[in-house]
């Protein structure tokens, strides 16, 4: 048991002919990801890795109705049309990995997403993995290894910092994602936390948080109420300073909000354990597990 | 990216919001030729991209055209909290009535925009929040309809107003929504809203914030940041047009990663150790070796900085391209710091090579990199 993607799922690659795109289709066919179709506007009737090129999701769809997944690499400037693209073909998850899209039209996708009861993952974010057996997203698969443990980060080296060393303590992952490093981003750590819990092959959950934002506290809230599962959290940022935005469009404490204090205190009174390094992880699970 | 004062009101005027009679200056004899102009006295203000202007004494008043030139003349020569005076708006002065405040800014939990009126402006609305929260109204708008008319009567009513006021406030708030659609704002805001003796409202200071990433539609905002204009520090600027993002902060320790939480994480490792970093920064995924070689160079341009810690955790990014650029960088660096690697993942082994044979040490765990680099910059003091 997995959330959002397993080997059942069947994608389609929007931008594969581009340069991202195409390295990543190779990686992920190579992990053994469904990848039935790709896009690029104007180029219908290539190959890229064997997989045939249309010129829109809709086209893919009716050559292969089973697509139930997108990942887009289009640029930032086209993303959002490109993510309306695959909502309007009915995908349920949508893994956008582009970075840089104008905030306005995120928070119209993801008022769309929201309506129709798609997933957007991301944007911003490497992704989502089930460990052998879908792979769709951009990280380093030799990280993750099929196991009991959730993983959901805003961060994407980050989450594979922490992975890597799950994985060498012996845990493995049921499913991990980005949920992206935006300030608007699709799926929420709460979105995440409910398909956790609901899941029956995980075990507990790992939570990667960093400043900027609100969505670690309504993790908190949702925790303190809904969750039984252990969580362990782990919030990047503490020496960060005010007003200044560290690398993700989204990290930036504003004012009283955002800090990395006040997440780890909302979590903590949550009941939830909040580790100091990304090293301290294991020791963590081990005395929960 | 923060606006100037005179560029926000520019995208104010556009959408007919009312402002006072005024005119930019960049030199005193421009300063008195506008205030001859308009009718005395004026209120003469610094264009920076930072707040806090008023208490460091940006704004003034002059009574006459010969008070005006004085005036300026001493604010262009001001410099606050870095930033150089380069201009100066000239405004009537207006009489106040009652101040109010509109803003609109994105709602990031709920992701909308929202919209936000009170009755209590010409303060930071912050601590009205904080103080009053009875006497803000806000309304979640949603991003795909927009702020509709009613929306914007029932917010003014709920910030306090009656009658006619209702149809007024709610008027200039749907104008406000224009600017922020128009302008891909990530905050816009009227503080303070003027009602004259008279019964008019004016806007006397505009805030407006353009998303960063929106800038491929906003041709002019472009240039200026192209020409070098923005609240970004020289350093940044310069790792910003090479596709890394660089931040200053205080301490002594530069940290070089890839990937924004990886480097924060870096950060607070070295802080958990007794360590302070000098700055953020983060190559970017698939960074090349003559990326890593500027970012070297632009960490080492800061001169606090006595050690560096390099994180590489290989995803996209290869560990083989990550040495060659810091041999690179070493054979050209203007200073000799102790530097502290820690790399793993893709191509680790080509890339532990090529460092041993330039006999550079390297770590694997990101805890012990960040042990030894603050024990490296202890040792010096």
């Amino acid at each position: 048991m997995t959330i959002l993607v397993d080997k059942t799922t069947k994608v389609i690659v929007q931008g594969i002919t581009g340069r991202e795109g195409h390295f990543h289709t190779k990686a992920m066919l190579d992990y053994g990801t469904a990848i039935l179709a790709g896009t690029t506007p104007g180029k219908s009737g290539q190959e890229v890795e064997g997989i045939p090129v249309f010129d829109s999701v809709v086209e893919a769809k009716k050559q292969f109705p089973e697509i139930n997944a997108s990942i887009i690499f289009v640029p930032a400037r086209f993303a959002a049309d490109a993510t309306y693209e695959a909502l309007d073909a009915g995908l349920k998850v949508v893994s956008l990995i582009t970075e840089h899209i104008p905030v306005h039209d995120e928070m119209r996708f993801v008022e769309l997403a929201r309506r129709q009861g798609s997933y957007i993952v991301g944007p911003n974010t490497p992704g989502i993995i089930t460990p052998g057996q879908c792979k769709l997203g951009i990280m380093p698969a030799h990280v993750f290894k099929p196991g009991r443990v959730g993983l959901i980060s805003r961060s994407g080296t980050l989450t594979y910092e922490v992975a890597a060393s799950l994985t060498e303590a012996g845990f493995g992952q049921s499913t991990a994602l980005g949920i992206g490093g935006d300030p608007i981003v699709g799926m929420s750590f709460v979105d995440a936390l409910k398909l956790f819990e609901a899941d029956e092959g995980t075990d507990a959950t790992v939570l990667i948080g960093e400043i900027g934002g609100s969505a670690e506290e309504a993790a908190a809230t949702f925790i303190k109420k809904h969750i039984s599962k252990p969580v362990i959290a782990y919030i990047a940022g503490r020496t960060a300073p005010k007003g200044k935005r560290m690398g993700h469009a989204g990290a930036i404490v504003s004012g009283q909000t955002g800090t990395a204090d006040g997440k780890i205190k909302a979590l903590r009174n949550a009941g939830a354990t909040v580790i100091d390094r990304p090293i301290d992880v294991d020791e963590a699970l081990q005395k929960i597990l | 990216m923060r606006l100037f004062e005179y560029e926000a009101k520019e995208a104010f005027r556009k959408v007919g919001l009312p402002l006072p009679p005024s005119g930019l200056a960049s030199t005193a004899q421009e300063a008195a030729k506008i205030t001859g102009d308009l009718a005395c006295p004026v209120v003469i203000k610094a264009q920076i991209l930072a707040g806090g202007r008023g208490k460091a004494g940006g704004i003034k008043f002059a009574d006459t055209p010969e008070a005006a030139r004085e005036t300026a003349a001493e604010i262009l020569k001001m410099t606050i909290h870095d930033h150089q005076v380069r201009r100066v708006l000239i405004e009537q002065r207006l009489e106040i009535k009652q101040e109010i405040y509109l803003g609109i800014t994105i709602d990031r939990s709920k992701r909308k925009p929202v919209a936000i009126c009170s009755a209590m402006g010409g303060v930071d609305i912050e601590q009205v929040a904080e103080k009053y929260p009875e006497k803000i109204a806000r309304a979640l708008i949603d991003p795909i309809l927009g702020l509709r008319d009613f929306e914007a009567r029932q917010l003014a009513k709920n910030a306090g107003f009656e009658g006619k006021t209702i149809l007024q406030v709610a008027g200039l708030l749907l104008r406000l929504w224009q600017v922020f659609i128009e302008n891909d704002a990530e905050l816009t805001e009227i503080n303070p809203l003027i009602v004259t003796p008279d019964g008019k409202f004016i806007a006397a200071d505009a805030r407006l914030n353009v998303d960063d990433n929106s800038l491929f539609r906003h041709q002019a905002l472009l240039e200026r940041v192209g020409a070098g204009i923005s609240e970004k520090t020289k350093l940044e600027q310069q790792a910003h047009e090479l596709g890394m993002t660089y931040v200053e902060l205080e301490g002594n320790i530069g940290i070089i990663g890839n990937g924004a939480g990886l480097v924060m994480a870096t950060m607070d490792a070295v802080k958990y150790y007794g360590g302070a970093p000098a700055n953020f920064l983060d190559v970017g995924g698939g960074a090349t070796a003559d990326r890593m070689c500027n970012a070297l160079e632009i960490v080492l341009s800061h001169p606090d900085v006595e050690a560096v810690f390099i994180n590489i955790l290989g995803g996209i990014t290869r560990c083989d391209e990550m040495a060659r650029g810091i041999i690179d960088a070493q054979k050209t660096l203007p200073r000799d710091v102790p530097i502290v690697i820690r790399m793993i993942g893709t191509r680790e082994k080509e890339g532990a090579e090529i460092l041993a044979a330039a006999k550079i040490p390297f770590l694997n765990s990101m805890d012990a990199a960040a042990k030894r680099v603050v024990e490296q910059v202890t040792k010096r003091e």
